[in-house]
């Protein structure tokens, strides 16, 4: 085993120990945290396997061209407007705006594409947009999109283009 | 919920197309959920860490200050490093909004909330790399300070 993973089993089994002693001796913030935990974890576990059975037929499923003829090379301004619908329909957050990046990439999406998709996910999902303009105003969340669009845009072209000069690859998650 | 509609109407149609793929796809979600899932374990570690550390009442508490610039500061600064879902940070942002915060102050406050994660890092940085993280994030981060201005502009709020 690798170094890091011993020290990131030993703090999160600290952790756990934490949780189950404040909950013995009653300790008011380890069980909060404990609480946190808990409705954090149910948050997740109601999302996540949805999202990742999408993700396995998604990999089995949709062809290789398909994906390389509208996000990779050569999709020009087309896959940014892919990336930009694709995560307006995003669930969840960013967290799991990572794993579909992952699956796009590996089914041959470019990399400018894929930071669009990823800060995207991030600031257009529709559900999320309703929300925030039910409650701050449309105007708001006008400006937002306006002015966060075109800068995402712009970033992930130079983000991409460097990255491509020096060969980067995104790994499978560790 | 939707979600699991999409994926159970999804399911059907591949099994009805071909049982042998829809075992590898079903495969195929699993092996990357088990891969993945110690960064989602550490990242809700670290959520219910910081939630206790910063709840609700501090973040009112500290962007309904008088100046609207070091609001901006501390709101990006704070909305950078929780993790709150959208249905608890829009009613929040509506009733700072009425207790007074400029708009670019919230602006700040959920555009980083949004863009710039901390907290979903330890995920990030296993598809990305550490690198890749850090810049990203202090790319979105810029863009949710140039959010947050051009709000106060067309808010009134930044030449006052």
């Amino acid at each position: 085993m690798k170094r890091n993973t011993v020290v990131r089993i030993g703090v999160i089994a600290s952790y756990f120990v934490f949780l189950l002693v404040s909950l013995l001796v009653e300790f008011e913030p380890g069980r909060e945290i404990g609480r946190n935990f808990a409705s954090f974890t149910v948050d997740m576990l109601t999302i996540l396997p949805g999202a990742f059975i999408l993700i396995g037929l998604f990999e089995v499923w949709v062809k290789r061209e398909t994906v390389e003829k509208h996000l990779g090379e050569g999709s020009g301004i087309r896959g940014y407007l892919w990336a930009i619908l694709l995560s307006a329909t995003t669930v969840g957050g960013l967290y799991l705006a990572f794993p579909v990046a992952y699956a796009l990439y590996s089914k041959g999406a470019r990399l400018n594409v894929i930071f669009t998709y990823v800060g995207a996910a991030a600031i257009c999902r529709i559900p999320m947009a309703v929300f925030e303009a039910s409650f701050l105003g449309i105007k708001f969340t006008a400006i937002r999109w306006l002015v966060s669009l075109p800068l995402l845009i712009i970033t992930s072209i130079i983000l991409g283009n460097y990255l491509n000069k020096r060969g980067y690859k995104i790994a499978a998650g560790k | 919920m939707y979600l699991y509609i999409i994926a159970g109407i999804a399911l059907l149609i591949s099994l009805i197309a071909s049982r042998q793929k829809t075992l590898r796809a079903l495969k195929v979600s699993v092996k990357r959920f088990v891969r993945i899932f110690p960064a989602f374990l550490t990242m809700i570690v670290l959520v219910s860490v910081v939630l206790f550390l910063v709840p609700d009442v501090v973040i009112s508490e500290y962007l309904g200050g008088s100046n609207k610039f070091i609001g901006m500061v501390l709101a990006s600064v704070l909305g950078s490093v929780t993790v709150m879902p959208g249905f608890i940070a829009f009613p929040l942002a509506g009733i700072l909004l009425k207790e007074g915060v400029a708009y670019m102050v919230i602006a700040a406050f959920t555009t980083t909330l949004m863009m710039v994660g901390v907290l979903t890092a330890p995920i990030e940085k296993a598809y990305f790399g550490i690198r890749v993280t850090v810049v990203r994030n202090v790319m979105s981060f810029l863009i949710a300070i140039a959010v947050a201005i051009v709000i106060g502009i067309f808010f009134g709020e930044l030449f006052q």
